[in-house]
């Protein structure tokens, strides 16, 4: 019985060793590659050991402005958007479970039915176009589709309502503290763990974003990192195009075009490889209650 | 649930219930506060685009904008659904999720029950660790690589594997068989950590004395996965596919954009109708198509998602969404 299920380790950590290889293949592929000579993956392809060890993709990142204004956007999106977006979340969430509140089974029907129904790309996209003219404007990255969703919204009155003890809710209104004074003083406080989920989840989906870059912004100015890497993986000499000359005292022929993009991809990926050790408790959380009932 | 309340006083009390509910109402002010950006952002981002859906029935202009365009009735749909294009992305949307459910439920489950299995937590932490990873990655990161194995000149597929072999390289931008095998595997890659944490929490429920008992029995490894594991995981292999029969008509984006690079020799099998909708409506002559496929899109998935929460009820109320 013990030997055979020794056997059974063996076999299963084999299974897991290939699954755990198949996923990491690509990433070392493409960060091996980015530092490569850029000649070398032109003559011989990408590989997982550099012919000649060349950082020079990376220096270039820095040394042009344009990539850095992109990483810039991202962050200061993704900043901006997590937090909004936490507040104003957690805010609607906070008051569905306020038992006494009239109109509260309406309110949970009302954020339940997005979910269920949606108008699509064509109707927004005009929506947003005609009616708020958000083309080529900061906020078409922090709004539309991304501010505030249901699913979050659902999790958080779920860890509301079981986490937060009434008594100490009720004992703060006897002392007369405001509503509002309940809520960022003693409520927001008692949920740091599901604070925790939520702003890593938003986060992940506003440094991931993309498609509202791909609607909306067309100024080259205003483009994220995923959607500078977008316009380098469709049109390689897209970086080359959009700096200005001046800038940059090298010509656009010296640009290492492919190895630049593949060390941009690196670069956009450090953030959340950085944070994924320290939030992975968190976001599993995320995923285990995303079947929670709305 | 609780706005029933004030309704539910008895006539004789109705001045008193009104009373209360103004009392409420009076009291519960700061929490409509704290609700309103939340409902200004979900009739602004959800319900205005839904009334917008009247675009299907029109041939949209500039002039005329959403609601004052021309109202064609029909004509949309009739030019979409006659169009070679419509039966291909339906096709290729429902053919892609399937494999994406029924094979991902499997996959789902063998993951999260060999991970389940492992003795030492460690290494259960640590192949979790990276499994879950590609879950974290955008679709743009994804596509680059991809691209990284696939590219005709510079891939390592066609430079380290095809040519060292002595066979032809290939070219997969731009051959079509080969995209429904490298699409579904890209989404499983990427996916599948993050689909089986839900069963790996289940697996973590259930009763070891169910598998004690069992292994007295004689029972092995094999017995214990058919009859005890799955059997526990029903209730949620179940919501998982409701969830997911209810997008049946939606599609990853960007799975089918961005990781074919957008490449059109390939159309025939990489079309979902969320890419269709998108082409349709970066090219204004294709406008009303492309609302139309979208109106199709939205009020399909809504039926069917209502269809299966209905039927879900009947047979287990329990697992129902609503």
């Amino acid at each position: 019985m013990v030997r055979k299920d020794t056997k059974f380790q063996v076999a299963d950590h084999i299974i897991m060793i290939i699954m755990s290889f198949l996923v990491l293949f690509p990433l070392a592929l493409l960060i091996m590659s980015s530092m490569s000579a850029e000649a070398d993956i032109i003559k011989y392809g990408y590989s997982l050991i550099p012919k000649n060890f060349d950082l020079s993709a990376y220096k270039y990142i820095f040394a042009e402005g344009s990539v850095f204004r992109s990483y810039m956007i991202t962050i200061i999106v993704t900043l901006v958007g997590t937090l909004a977006s936490i507040i104003i979340t957690t805010m609607f969430a906070y008051t569905l479970t306020v038992p006494e509140l009239p109109g509260k089974s309406f309110l949970s029907f009302f954020v339940l039915f997005t979910m269920l129904f949606s108008g699509g790309l064509v109707p927004s996209y005009m929506m947003w176009t005609q009616m708020f003219h958000i083309k080529n404007k900061i906020w078409a990255l922090l709004i539309p589709n991304l501010l505030c969703s249901s699913f979050h919204i659902m999790i958080c009155r779920s860890y509301f309502q079981n986490n937060i003890p009434k008594e100490v809710l009720e004992s703060a209104r006897m002392d007369g503290e405001s509503e509002f004074g309940i809520f960022f003083k003693i409520v927001l406080p008692l949920s740091l763990p599901i604070l925790a989920t939520i702003g890593f989840m938003k986060a992940l989906m506003y440094w991931n974003d993309w498609t509202n870059s791909l609607y909306y912004i067309t100024d080259k100015n205003l483009v994220g990192i995923q959607a500078l890497l977008n316009n380098m993986l469709t049109n390689a000499q897209y970086l080359a195009q959009s700096m200005d000359a001046s800038s940059v005292a090298t010509d656009s022929a010296s640009i290492p075009s492919l190895s630049l993009r593949l060390a941009i991809a690196v670069v956009g990926m450090l953030p959340m490889i950085i944070l994924y050790p320290f939030f992975q408790k968190y976001y599993m959380k995320g995923l285990t209650v995303g079947a929670v009932k709305g | 649930m609780t706005t029933a309340a004030p309704a539910k006083t008895a006539p004789s009390k109705k001045k008193k219930g009104n009373s209360t509910l103004a009392k409420r109402l009076k009291r519960c002010w700061p929490f409509y506060i704290m609700a309103l950006p939340a409902i200004i952002y979900f009739v602004i981002n959800n319900y205005i685009p839904m009334s917008g859906l009247i675009l299907a029935f029109e041939h949209y202009t500039v002039s005329g904008g959403i609601f004052g365009s021309e109202k064609v009735g029909l004509q949309n749909f009739k030019f979409l659904f006659t169009s070679a294009d419509s039966w291909i992305m339906i096709r290729n949307t429902l053919l892609y999720n399937l494999a994406f459910i029924v094979l991902g439920t499997v996959i789902a489950i063998l993951t999260a029950y060999f991970l389940h299995e492992l003795k030492s937590n460690m290494s259960r932490k640590v192949y979790q660790t990276v499994i879950l990873f590609p879950g974290l990655l955008s679709v743009i990161i994804v596509s680059y690589l991809a691209n990284a194995l696939l590219a005709g000149d510079t891939g390592f597929i066609n430079m380290h594997i095809l040519r060292p072999l002595g066979l032809e390289s290939v070219s997969f931008y731009s051959e079509k068989k080969w995209w429904p095998f490298i699409l579904v595997f890209v989404h499983f890659w990427q996916m599948t950590g993050t689909n089986c944490i839900l069963y790996l929490a289940n697996m973590s429920a259930i009763d070891p004395g169910l598998y004690e008992a069992s292994s007295l029995d004689g029972a092995s490894r094999w017995d214990q996965l058919i009859n005890i594991t799955v059997p526990c995981l029903i209730p949620t292999i179940i919501t998982m596919t409701i969830l997911q029969v209810g997008k049946i008509f939606n599609s990853d984006f960007g799975l089918f954009y961005q990781v074919p690079m957008n490449s059109g020799a390939i159309l025939d099998v990489t079309q979902t109708i969320d890419t269709y909708v998108y082409r349709g409506l970066m090219n204004t002559a294709n406008m009303g198509m492309s609302a139309a496929a979208c109106f199709y899109q939205s009020v399909v998935g809504f039926v069917l998602v209502m269809i299966t929460n209905a039927i879900t009820r009947k047979i287990s109320r329990e697992n129902a969404m609503f």
